[in-house]
């Protein structure tokens, strides 16, 4: 059973710091290829902690690793990186900026 | 050894000048007073003599800016983008590559606060310097935005706890709020923290506005936020000394993205009829400031900008660089200082492996994986001098703490240019 949430994207430490190591390096891979999720979903999605799932919007999809996060229930948050940006449409309103934060995302065990 | 004293960290907008490295045996043996994101810059960077590649293939610099002008030279709709990382001699060069060639130039800016951009065009920006905050401001105000990941050392230097001239107590002296739609480390250090719903910030601030000119709301509830809440923010940011909103890609990422920030800058200049009220966006990259700054008085417009009709054209979502790209119209493109292929939407940076590409950065990344051409550069503020903006728009210098064996982006750039027989055929046309 899939179940839609709202995805924002952004800034971690880890994964900063990551970055310096190169994006092939694995504090990058690790850093970037986890999803933030509150316990309350956690338990209505049926995940533990360290599960993997599978994240999809139409413009794609990937397999992050759950971390129990402080987000209100609906809201998902994954570190800025090549894997979020699997998950981010092309469109940009006539800006210039895609839908980094805010995009409807759905949520399967992997 | 050799201590450098007050060097700057380019990792963020922030550009903290007060870096001291201790350089042993030609490397850096220590860093000190730099925080954890920008710890990377002295201590992993990459200065090793590498060679510039074509193809993968190692080859000497000559060949690698012949390679490079032949691209750029036969395409019809070549794009460079990037310039954020780089400093502001690199980036007017690539400015003058783009009107040498009549391409687009766009900048990191376009995925970061080109929506802020966009309503400065429209509002203004009723702005100040980190000085000014640090010395005067009694009331913080941070939107969308999480410095305690991204600008570690904003609080201390800058906004939460710095000590100033009216600030002689630090956190003791000011009053934070914090609108976020989830909790942080930013909203953990405030007083007053408003969880508001994803996507509605314009209803927030078109509501806050309201408070501020005095009218009634009826609703008990905004966006997640309860009007007494927000009333109580009107109240405090009318009659505080100096006030500053801070705000960040929660507002310019999220539905609205531009009319978001309009919203904002709206609100801060009218408190001005009240008090003195101040709006700076945190700006990532080090130098992402300048790259609007140098953008700006070269052609007019800060990012997203045209010169194939042979003179400046603004163009968002026209001529900005996940457009171009995802719709297949670059034909070739070059990428000074940042990694598109990692940070660009799927579509738009699959675009970059099926064009010929070229890439100048320090630091191999997944962009170079992808390009046709490869310059290994200096790095400004390690190896290379140069200058730099930060976030409040100050002009900072970079000193460098460890000799250059590299090109700087200002040279490779250059070099391009001198081999382009378009540069050519406009010299003999001026004779």
């Amino acid at each position: 059973m899939s179940v839609e949430f709202r995805l924002i994207t952004g800034r971690t430490r880890e994964q900063a710091i990551g970055l310096h190591k190169g994006k092939a390096s694995q504090p990058y891979l690790d850093a970037t290829h986890q999803v933030e999720m509150s316990g309350e979903d956690m338990s209505r999605v049926g995940i533990d902690e360290g599960a993997r799932v599978r994240l999809r919007t139409p413009a794609g999809s990937g397999e992050f690793v759950v971390r129990e996060g402080d987000l209100p229930p609906g809201l998902l948050f994954v570190p800025m990186g090549a894997a979020a940006n699997e998950l981010i449409g092309a469109d940009t309103a006539g800006t210039g900026m895609p839908s980094f934060k805010g995009q409807p995302v759905e949520v399967e065990p992997a | 050894m050799t201590t450098h004293e007050d060097v700057t960290c380019t990792f963020c907008g922030c550009l903290c000048d007060d870096i001291s490295v201790e350089v042993e045996d030609g490397d850096i043996a220590a860093v000190k007073r730099v925080c954890a994101n920008g710890r990377g810059v002295f201590a992993e960077h990459c200065s090793d003599a590498r060679r510039p590649t074509v193809g993968g293939r190692e080859v000497d610099f000559d060949e690698a800016i012949a390679e490079a002008a032949r691209i750029l030279d036969q395409a019809d709709s070549p794009l460079i983008y990037g310039l954020s990382s780089s400093a502001t001699e690199g980036q007017r060069k690539a400015v003058e590559l783009a009107d040498v060639l009549g391409a687009v130039v766009d900048t990191t800016s376009s995925v970061c606060h080109g929506p802020t951009g966009l309503a400065l065009q429209e509002i203004g920006e009723p702005s100040c310097t980190l000085g000014e905050v640090r010395n005067r401001a009694d009331l913080i105000v941070f939107w969308g935005c999480n410095p305690s990941a991204s600008h570690v050392r904003h609080f201390g230097r800058y906004s939460v706890t710095a000590k100033g001239t009216l600030t002689p107590r630090g956190r003791q002296d000011r009053t934070v709020y914090v609108a976020d739609v989830r909790p942080t480390g930013t909203s953990k250090t405030a007083d007053h923290f408003l969880q508001l719903r994803v996507g509605s910030d314009y209803e927030v601030l078109s509501t806050l506005r309201l408070l501020v000119r005095g009218e009634s709301v009826s609703a008990e509830e905004v966006g997640g936020v309860s009007v007494a809440e927000l009333g109580e923010l009107a109240e405090r940011m009318k009659s505080c000394r100096f006030g500053v909103a801070f705000m960040g890609m929660g507002l310019t990422m999220s539905a609205g993205r531009n009319v978001n920030v309009a919203e904002l800058f709206s609100l801060v200049a009218e408190l001005n009829d009240h008090t003195r009220f101040s709006v700076i966006p945190m700006r990532g990259h080090g130098n992402v400031a300048g790259s609007d700054q140098v953008l700006t008085w070269l052609s007019g417009y800060p990012f997203a900008v045209s010169y194939a009709r042979g003179y400046p054209q603004f163009g968002p979502g026209e001529f900005t660089a996940v457009d171009m790209l995802a719709r297949g119209e670059a034909d070739a493109a070059l990428i000074l200082a940042s990694d598109p292929v990692a940070h660009f939407p799927r579509a738009a940076a699959e675009r970059l492996a099926a064009i010929p590409t070229i890439v100048l950065d320090p630091c191999e990344n997944l962009t170079a994986g992808v390009a046709r051409v490869v310059f290994p550069t200096a790095t400004y503020g390690v190896d290379a001098v140069g200058t730099a903006y930060r976030m409040d728009n100050v002009a900072i210098r970079l000193r460098a703490v460890l000799p250059t064996e590299r090109p700087t982006d200002e040279q490779v750039l250059e070099a391009i240019i001198q081999a382009l027989p378009k540069r050519a055929a406009q010299l003999e046309a001026v004779k």
